[in-house]
């Protein structure tokens, strides 16, 4: 990969000089540690669950408040707890905006993309990987270009384009300007790459095609890599603010973030429990996602580092 | 005897593989074109074109009503004297380069210290905790970060007011300002960073570990000496990720401060967007997004030049 990782320019350092064994050299046992290096193991720990305090807390105060009427919102010290919990607000945020609509074009947005990247970045990164077809390395390298470009570069002509195909203030604006992913070809290039080519010549002398080769072997072992790639556009897409800030007029037409946004500029101080309420109900696909696929979220963050 | 002889004449001549007369390799051009059509289909309409047409459109003056109007330079030379886009571009490096220190040391201390932990669940309620905050939208956490740091009302100035801290500006003062929205960006981002460094320290082997103990070096002279070492490449990647978000930071300060008090949190793309489209002007848009990709293209050169000589690859 030439664009975001190096595997040039290598600098050799000294290797550490060979143990004396072959063998596992035991490490120093409990009892001669230092009680110095006990104290740095509680001090470790201590400042872990503060930091694990500083990531929780405003989470939780989110919760909480949401829950509090209105009127106590605002009341400090805050309440950590629910005791009383009153979900008057989550009524409300439906009363006070189309949340629902909001919910629907989030989902139609986020999964059309979804799919439609898994479509376009699964069958050229497999074409990538392993087809021999001329202008290959020439194609590919270009695709990497474009993962430096960033987005706020190309947002006025996108804007133009998408005028220019009648989709202004439309969610699908915000769909078909998405479907191609260099980064998203690349990430299925990488898994397609380490998959054996006997298997599909060996499909190719038995009779199939060369369509079917990519169906019937190769995109049935791809699953962790879709799966991959799905979740990190759900979480990108789901959240995203920027496009449709630029691109979507019409309240009908808003996807969540921006919806909020909105709620919370029309409501003054006196309701934030409402506007928090309404912050809830939009993260709670993505944790529930999260708890159920936690592993294609970790594999996503680490996805672009492999080299 | 020249039977066996001529094929190895013929391939030493050749080597190239007999591509044509190979049947599981027939029509398999045709195949690959096929099927990165769609994708280079909308890669090129939505990614390349755009690339050319901003470069185009940074020499026009356009108002999207009336034709645009071919003004050479002028939207260059007109940048280089507006000081509140100039000054965007001072706020977005200095907001930049203050999340990027934070949330790279912040995640690889945080991951040092969860992998000297043996305890599996522990390691897992940390890594969920840590992970939580980036299954927000910015859009959110700009919402209720919004009210924590409120300057009456908020819970951070109760509970700094409880240790005699009273009434920090935190979004009503320039400084202030800018020092929440990369607190925030902080908060929400290190997860990122921390799952990255979690899984590098994990690969690092074993028997170097025990090697450098019974060579005498502590635990400090093992981090510097062999974790950080071996790590480095995704410390670098880290970095060069981590930068090339900050440079592009919009959600935050356009929802929490609209850009001010003043000018003190106008990002670069926050003047992109109040020019391009809010005054309209898609030309000067276009240039100070021109100018923002070749900052960015010139930051990340830089860091790859001096990870020449700090990286090490195995």
């Amino acid at each position: 990969m030439s664009s975001l990782v190096p595997t040039g320019g290598a600098v050799v350092v000294e290797t550490p000089p060979p143990t004396l064994q072959e063998h596992r050299v035991p490490v120093v046992p409990r009892a001669q540690r230092s009680t110095l290096a006990q104290v740095g193991r509680v001090v470790g720990l201590l400042i872990l669950i503060i930091a694990a305090m500083t990531a929780l807390g405003p989470l939780l105060w989110t919760l909480t408040t949401s829950m509090r009427t209105p009127a106590e919102a605002f009341t400090n010290p805050p309440q950590w707890l629910p005791l009383h919990p009153d979900f008057s607000n989550y009524a409300a945020v439906f009363d006070k905006i189309p949340i629902e609509r909001f919910f629907v074009n989030s989902v139609v947005v986020t999964g059309l993309i979804v799919l439609g990247q898994t479509v376009t970045c699964t069958l050229s990164g497999y074409a990538f990987a392993m087809v021999d077809f001329p202008g290959r390395s020439a194609i590919f390298a270009a695709f990497l270009a474009t993962l430096m470009v960033p987005l706020q570069t190309i947002i006025i002509p996108v804007f133009v384009i998408v005028r220019y195909l009648g989709l202004a203030d439309t969610t699908m604006s915000l769909v078909v300007s998405a479907l191609g992913n260099a980064f998203g070809t690349f990430l299925m290039r990488q898994y397609f790459m380490q998959m054996p080519r006997e298997l599909g010549e060996a499909a190719r002398i038995d009779g199939a095609g060369h369509f079917q080769v990519f169906s019937r072997v190769y995109a049935r072992m791809a699953g962790p890599a879709i799966a991959t790639l799905a979740i990190l556009n759900f979480s990108g897409f789901w959240a995203e603010f920027y496009r449709p800030l630029i691109f979507l007029q019409t309240q009908d037409n808003f996807t969540l973030p921006l919806g909020l946004v909105g709620l919370q500029g029309n409501l003054g101080t006196g309701s934030i429990s409402v506007v928090l309420a309404g912050v809830v109900l939009a993260m709670l696909p993505s944790v529930v996602l999260f708890v159920v696929a936690q592993r294609y979220f970790i594999a996503g963050v680490t996805a672009g580092s492999s080299r | 005897m020249a039977t066996v002889t001529a094929p190895v004449a013929a391939g030493a001549r050749t080597p190239e593989r007999p591509r044509r007369s190979n049947p599981i390799k027939q029509g398999e051009g045709r195949f690959g074109f096929a099927m990165i059509g769609l994708a280079v289909l909308f890669v090129t309409v939505f990614t390349a074109i755009p690339i050319v047409a901003s470069l185009v459109l940074s020499f026009f003056s356009w108002d999207v009503i009336s034709p645009p109007e071919f003004i050479g330079m002028e939207n260059y030379r007109r940048l280089l004297d507006d000081g509140p886009v100039l000054r965007s571009f001072g706020v977005t490096i200095g907001m930049a380069i203050a999340i990027v220190v934070l949330q790279l040391s912040v995640g690889l201390g945080l991951a040092v210290l969860v992998n000297a932990r043996a305890q599996v669940w522990l390691r897992t309620f940390f890594r969920t905790a840590f992970y939580l905050p980036l299954l927000a939208s910015s859009a959110s956490v700009s919402i209720f970060m919004g009210y924590l740091f409120d300057y009456k009302f908020g819970v951070v100035n109760y509970y700094l007011g409880l240790v005699g801290i009273s009434n920090v500006p935190w979004l009503t003062s320039g400084f202030g300002a800018a020092t929440t929205i990369v607190l925030i960006t902080v908060w929400q981002q290190t997860g990122f960073t921390f799952v990255l460094f979690v899984a590098a320290l994990m690969a690092v082997p074993t028997d170097v570990l025990e090697a450098s103990q019974i060579d005498g070096a502590g635990g400090w002279r093992t981090f510097v000496g062999i974790k950080v070492p071996l790590i480095s490449p995704t410390i670098l990647f880290a970095a060069v990720v981590a930068l090339i978000n900050a440079m592009q930071l919009f959600d935050q300060p356009y929802i929490m401060t609209k850009g001010g008090p003043g000018t003190s949190t106008t990002t670069v793309t926050i003047s992109m967007y109040q020019q391009g489209f809010q005054n309209l002007q898609f030309g000067y848009g276009s240039a100070i997004a021109i100018i923002l990709l070749l900052l960015i293209l010139a930051i990340t050169g830089l860091q790859f030049l001096a990870a020449r000589k700090l990286v090490f690859y195995q």
